[in-house]
């Protein structure tokens, strides 16, 4: 009772400081926005998909310190999304294979931004930055006011699209060929779908670091997909389990000092199976 | 003037010409199987005919009477369907996004429609299953019936017998008959000869260089139906 009280006062302690607010708000914003399109990307056979993005961003975010624009987003959010459009492409060109495509690209920016990271850095604790980066230990308690605000704008806007879609991108998710003969221009939707994956992604750096955002985008979306039987309540649910798993995953990150990118995938892959084993006694 | 008139076409993808000299005719109220070889071109020119793919030559004139896009179509099973966790209701239901125009959720109308055409399919006391729980006959039972959603006019199906059970292909077939005789226009792609010189009113004959149409009393004394053993009446 006493070790309790004291968790609680703990925890009231730190919800007056300022930074640990900004964490707890962007963190549910980027975990709820990275559900919702877990759901359409898992289902599409795209989960990969952010794991290869999420290393396109790492290796223009080194490119980006190397450069020093000041505020890095400014280089890796069009280069995160300009590779999200190129790997939708090649995923329809028959001759080069998706899945091929993304390991190469994203191979590829890790060495290369690890490489640049190495032979550039001014910094004396090299491994730090990679891990910082990799990872995401400490960023998300260092976010500036001006970073809250792009990510409450972006993931608004992305939740709004979401919404306002949704009847289309089910559409096209479900039966591509069929939206298309129907008349709906599907390839403007997955290249929607592109842009805002990118987006999330170079958001969700922030947060878990860029190793771990694939657990963000897959996890909640295959929880529920062992549960629910219809695609609205699939969307729903992914977007509660992901929103709580965050919201955990950072208090207790906070509480026990532990880093809070793997906190919350623990959180996450804790929740996967409590679902699936739930699923697998209802069916 | 013919619901769908198409002159001389040239089919391929990638520039790479499949087949060519096309040219055929379906009138409303016809029931058209396309047949041929594997790799004839008969999913191309469904695709074609679909706008999914682009024509590589010739002409294709759709009829005043069918506005754009609205062909009801029945493609084939994607893998990403099978565990696809969809209900009945919002699978059907999407079949109705072209009458949406701008507005971005289903009016009553739209659902109206879906209601009328799931119990046409005899698929409404299901409409709250899941769409992967369903047997391969239900399954397809909701994708005419989200077909039926997008066209009350005009048909186009992809094989749509594929991996059902003979007992069930026979439903199937009866179904699509009785929508033919409610006036629908049906356009098949088909391996099953036999159906479709048992049910359709035209056989449309794809090959590389000589495709032909003939009416199915016609296509039965010619010598390809013959060559596949069947016997000329």
């Amino acid at each position: 009772m006493k070790e309790s009280m004291g968790i609680v006062k703990t925890l009231q302690f730190y919800l007056t400081y300022p930074f640990v607010q900004y964490a707890l708000i962007v963190g549910t914003l980027i975990a709820l926005c990275a559900a919702l399109l877990g759901v359409i990307l898992v289902l599409k056979r795209f989960s990969y998909i952010g794991d290869g993005l999420s290393h396109v961003a790492f290796g223009a975010l080194a490119v980006a310190t190397l450069l020093d624009f000041g505020n890095n987003s400014i280089v890796v959010m069009p280069v995160t999304i300009l590779a999200a459009i190129l790997i939708l492409r090649t995923g329809q060109n028959p001759r080069i294979h998706g899945d091929a495509a993304i390991a190469m690209l994203s191979v590829g920016s890790l060495a290369v931004g690890y490489l640049v990271m190495n032979l550039f850095s001014t910094s004396a604790n090299i491994s730090g930055d990679v891990c910082s980066t990799l990872f995401g230990s400490t960023s998300i308690l260092t976010l500036t006011k001006a970073e809250v605000w792009l990510c409450v704008v972006m993931s608004i806007i992305v939740v709004i699209v979401f919404v306002f879609l949704y009847n289309r991108i089910f559409a096209v998710t479900f039966d591509e060929n069929f939206a298309r003969a129907t008349g709906l221009k599907a390839s403007l939707y997955n290249n929607l779908i592109a842009i805002i994956t990118a987006i999330i992604i170079v958001l969700a750096m922030n947060l878990v670091g860029s190793l771990l955002i694939s657990a963000l985008v897959i996890f909640p979306a295959l929880s529920a997909m062992c549960i629910i039987q219809n695609f609205k309540g699939v969307v729903i649910y992914a977007a509660v389990l992901s929103v709580c798993c965050a919201l955990t995953g950072i208090v207790l990150s906070i509480l026990f000092s532990t880093p809070i990118g793997a906190t919350i995938v623990v959180a996450d892959i804790a929740v996967f199976f409590v679902n699936y084993l739930i699923g697998k006694i209802v069916r | 003037m013919a619901y769908i008139q198409c002159e001389d076409l040239v089919l391929g993808y990638e520039g790479t010409s499949v087949a060519e000299h096309i040219s055929f005719s379906v009138e409303m109220g016809d029931y058209l199987c396309i047949v041929g070889e594997n790799g004839a071109g008969k999913s191309t020119l469904m695709k074609t005919l679909l706008g999914l793919t682009p024509l590589m030559g010739g002409h294709i004139a759709y009829s005043d009477t069918l506005e754009a896009h609205a062909i009801g179509y029945l493609p084939q099973q994607t893998f990403v369907q099978k565990d696809f966790p969809a209900s009945v209701w919002e699978i059907v239901l999407s079949g109705t996004l072209s009458q949406c125009g701008w507005r971005p959720f289903f009016q009553k109308t739209q659902k109206q429609l879906a209601e009328k055409n799931m119990r046409r399919m005899d698929i409404w006391d299901l409409r709250k299953e899941c769409y992967r729980n369903l047997s391969g006959g239900q399954q397809q039972r909701v994708l005419l019936a989200r077909a039926l959603c997008a066209s009350s006019k005009l048909l186009v199906l992809d094989e749509p017998v594929t991996g059902l059970d003979p007992k069930v292909t026979v439903e199937f077939y009866q179904l699509i008959q009785a929508l033919n005789q409610e006036g629908l226009t049906i356009i098949m792609v088909s391996h099953d000869i036999h159906a479709a010189i048992k049910y359709a009113s035209h056989i449309l004959h794809v090959e590389k260089e000589k495709s032909f149409i003939r009416t199915t009393q016609a296509y039965r004394k010619s010598d390809f139906w013959k060559e596949l053993g069947g016997e000329n009446k």
